[in-house]
């Protein structure tokens, strides 16, 4: 990244203890805190306060403090709806892994033009979500082409039901967040040293000994990131099931939604919300104490 | 190496993978035919009968007001943000740091209805600009990653040597470093015209029933299902982000030579 070579100061000053770059004042910070505040912060506070408050009425709210809202969600029915959400984030994200990881692996190893190749990935992440998703709309219809290739190939039955099924969805996030995957997989096997993988070959060690003593080490750090950005998407996940999955296979993300457009039931989405950042926090937790850890390995 | 031949014939899957669905949107388009899957010749006529359709020039008109509004606010506050993170004591700057990353990760339906919430109780109408206050919140952290990636490398020569000579920092950052900083800004900005003209979750929260965007359009006319003018009106959204996305990454490049993996918003 450091295209310039780092500045020597020419005295040290008070508050150049920072990341680099020129000096400038602090308070420039500080539009930017207070957009932050009081349109990201003070909204999730609100929902906080919402999810401990009850619905009077039609749409109107009562603050309060109960905890009724948390204890209505631990239901069979609600709990039956987080179970599958959180399979779909799990399977999904290990899916998008699986699919992406021998991608980033090609790029970073063998790719020849690697800023186009990589441009590739970074397209489709940057093209709405919209239309990449209701692009599958018409692939997954049983009677576009697709079908009949499967069909040559003797992948597919006559009668394929896939679209409007929890399989499109699954096709859907996969396809949705895959470049959330391989980027970051891609930057941490950018650094190998590949000569180190034919070392270890040219010493004995079979390719998957290899792989599993010298690639996975060093491209741990990018699974686990890429693991991360496609993961927390997927619990909240949104518009898949609704376009995919014809909104028959209902996730909490459209639960969410439900208790915002239809049913009104605003103090009871949000302790859904609330439930879906708790795991959220804890995921990134965990992302934080492993990347520490491995630091500390590698220092 | 039969490896190497495995894993190309693999990323040739992969790519068809990511690109065959825009482009058979693309390619359906251009279909005469009323029907969606049945081809019945080359015609551009729905382009044109998507832009003689009210329902679809409002909105677009709509999200460019929004994307080009989001991109302003997002390209002063993030570049300002980015200047003073970069010198912030580490106790300062982490947990600013860490919300820039939370506005990026935190699940849109979440920051949505939380945004709906408060819009609400505070009596801000719906409409066009709560959509714009909301799409700032994230897009103003997509400028400040990609300014800073940009500002941290830079030497701090020019800028010492304009301050000792008295230059007060706003005209410093006129003069010295704004022009080497404004392919960042400039990709930047970009970035956050796309990120906000595409996004579809956070409008349809916070947008209120009178204005539509471009996006909530497409998504309430699919509940009909695909007709050819929504493929003829999803391809010029992609013709415009695609020319935006790349503009943004070529220049980049030019003016850094950063690694393209910094572009995406990656928190790594």
């Amino acid at each position: 990244m450091a295209s310039e070579p780092p500045a020597t100061p020419t005295r040290p000053r008070k508050g150049s203890a920072g990341a680099g770059g020129p000096r400038y004042p602090g308070w420039l910070a500080l539009p930017a805190v207070l957009w932050y505040a009081l349109f990201f912060l003070a909204p999730l506070g609100i929902l906080a306060l919402f999810s401990v408050s009850e619905r009077v009425g039609f749409s109107e709210v009562a603050y309060n403090f109960n905890l009724q809202n948390f204890s209505d969600l631990v239901d069979p029915l609600y709990g039956k709806i987080f179970l599958r959400t959180l399979e779909l984030a799990a399977v999904g994200t290990l899916l998008t892994l699986l699919i992406g990881f021998p991608l980033a692996y090609y790029i970073a190893r063998w790719g020849r033009r690697k800023s186009l190749l990589l441009l590739l990935i970074i397209v489709p992440f940057w093209t709405s979500m919209l239309i990449r998703t209701y692009a599958w709309l018409i692939l997954l219809d049983p009677g576009f082409a697709t079908f009949d290739v499967l069909r040559w190939l003797h992948l597919a039955g006559e009668n394929p039901e896939v679209l409007f099924t929890s399989k499109a969805v699954y096709i859907g996030v996969v396809y949705t967040y895959l470049p959330l995957m391989v980027l970051p997989i891609y930057a941490a096997l950018e650094r190998m040293d590949w000569s180190l993988v034919e070392a270890a070959q040219d010493l004995g060690d079979g390719p998957v000994t290899a792989f599993r003593r010298i690639t996975l080490p060093l491209a741990g750090p990018g699974i686990v990131a890429g693991s991360l950005l496609v993961f927390i998407p997927m619990l909240g996940e949104y518009l898949n099931p609704v376009i995919l999955g014809g909104d028959k296979t209902i996730y909490v993300g459209n639960l969410i939604g439900q208790q915002f457009l239809d049913s009104r039931d605003w103090p009871f989405g949000s302790a859904m919300a609330m439930v879906v950042i708790a795991v959220m926090t804890v995921v990134v937790l965990l992302y934080v104490r492993l990347v520490s850890r491995s630091q500390r390995h590698a220092s | 190496m039969r490896a190497k031949r495995f894993f190309a014939i693999y990323a040739a899957f992969a790519y068809a993978f990511l690109y065959i669905p825009i482009i058979v949107v693309v390619v359906l388009a251009f279909n005469s035919g009323r029907q969606v899957l049945n081809w019945e010749g080359f015609s551009t006529k729905w382009f044109g009968e998507a832009l003689r359709d009210p329902t679809i020039t409002e909105p677009l008109r709509n999200s460019l007001v929004v994307a080009v509004g989001t991109a302003v606010i997002a390209c002063v506050v993030g570049t300002a943000l980015a200047l003073a993170l970069s010198r912030m004591r580490p106790r300062v700057r982490a947990p600013v740091d860490a919300i820039v990353y939370m506005t990026l990760v935190t699940p849109e339906i979440v920051f949505g209805i939380s945004a709906l919430i408060l819009f609400v109780q505070a009596g801000i109408p719906l409409g066009l600009n709560t959509i714009l206050v909301a799409h700032a919140v994230f897009n103003i952290s997509v400028v400040t990653l990609i300014v800073r990636a940009r500002f941290v490398g830079m030497s701090a020569d020019l800028e010492e040597a304009s301050y000792d000579l008295g230059v007060p920092p706003l005209k410093t950052f006129w003069r010295v470093t704004l022009p080497r900083l404004s392919p960042a800004i400039f990709a930047g900005g970009l970035l956050a015209f796309t990120f906000s003209f595409d996004d579809f979750l956070t409008s349809f929260f916070v947008s209120g029933a009178g204005s539509p965007t471009l996006p909530l359009r497409i998504f309430s006319s699919l509940r009909f299902g695909v007709s050819p003018v929504i493929n003829a009106t999803a391809v010029m959204i992609l013709a415009l982000t695609l020319a935006a996305v790349i503009v943004a990454y070529v220049v980049l490049r030019r003016s850094s030579g950063q690694r393209a993996g910094d572009i995406p918003t990656l928190p790594a």
